[in-house]
């Protein structure tokens, strides 16, 4: 659920980016890749090319179900899109340490995953 | 219960305006989904039950009856509180792999529902498939 808290806020550019207190954008228009840019450095990662089709997909998957996936949906997305040797929870564990779906939902400008503890 | 002895020949003809097809594998958890999208909180909060469960890798299914069945039909957007449309939680549940899903067939029926016209392919399921499914799962949850 997106939460409509602002606990601070985040200077992209011209641009004054509101996050709740777990980081998570308030205003989910207000993401460009360059906001996740600014979110990436926050979590001391540097974003390759293959974030880029993980935030892609993550995008794709909240466009298409309203929804940001949990892991085990995250992972299926990413097969299903970016082919098998992909879809692994270990290929995303490698590219959004410790939890993928939060953290990737984070970049990729959506709410937190309502699903996923 | 012995549902199926019972239907040897003579309950054929009774059935035969329904496409029965008996739940195709037990599971971990039912939920039953009994109530319509935007009345009350319930289908949703079925739902969400059912996508935390499955989350977890358990393996779910789910039964809409009586009221619930309105959810498959086309169209459900957001409701006049502006609570989120169940349509798009419904196309979200493959790939929770949320894939044994029922709807009873008298429920259907009395709606004025066709099982082709609902927004997700389901199994249309008699009384005695309804009764042998809450049977063979290990934990049923009503919503």
């Amino acid at each position: 659920m997106a939460s409509t808290e602002i606990a601070r806020y985040l200077e992209v550019g011209q641009q004054r980016v509101a996050l709740d207190p777990e980081g998570y954008l308030v205003d989910l228009t207000q993401w460009t890749p360059e906001v996740a840019e600014a979110l990436a450095v926050e979590d001391g990662l540097t974003l390759t090319s293959d974030h880029w089709e993980v935030i892609d997909v993550l995008r794709n998957f909240y466009q298409r179900f309203e929804q940001a996936p949990a892991m085990r949906p995250l992972v299926k997305a990413v097969g299903q899109q970016l082919g098998a040797d992909k879809g692994s929870s270990i290929f995303l564990m490698r590219l959004f340490p410790e939890s993928p779906a939060k953290v990737g939902a984070r970049l990729a400008g959506l709410p937190k995953p309502t699903n996923c503890l | 219960m012995n549902v199926n002895k019972a239907n040897e020949g003579m309950n054929d003809s009774n059935i035969a305006h329904t496409s029965i097809t008996p739940p195709s594998a037990t599971g971990e958890l039912l939920v039953i989904l009994g109530h319509a999208p935007h009345g009350s909180s319930l289908l949703r909060e079925g739902l969400d039950m059912a996508l935390v469960a499955a989350a977890f890798g358990r393996r779910v299914s789910l039964l809409f009856m009586g009221q619930g069945c309105w959810a498959l039909q086309p169209g459900q957007g957001e409701g006049a509180l502006g609570q989120k449309g169940t349509q798009s939680t419904l196309e979200m549940l493959e790939m929770y792999d949320i894939d044994n899903i029922m709807v009873e067939a008298e429920s259907l029926e009395r709606l004025g529902l066709e099982s082709s016209d609902l927004v997700l392919s389901v199994s249309v399921v008699d009384a005695a498939s309804v009764q042998q499914a809450i049977a063979s799962h290990t934990l049923v949850m009503n919503f």
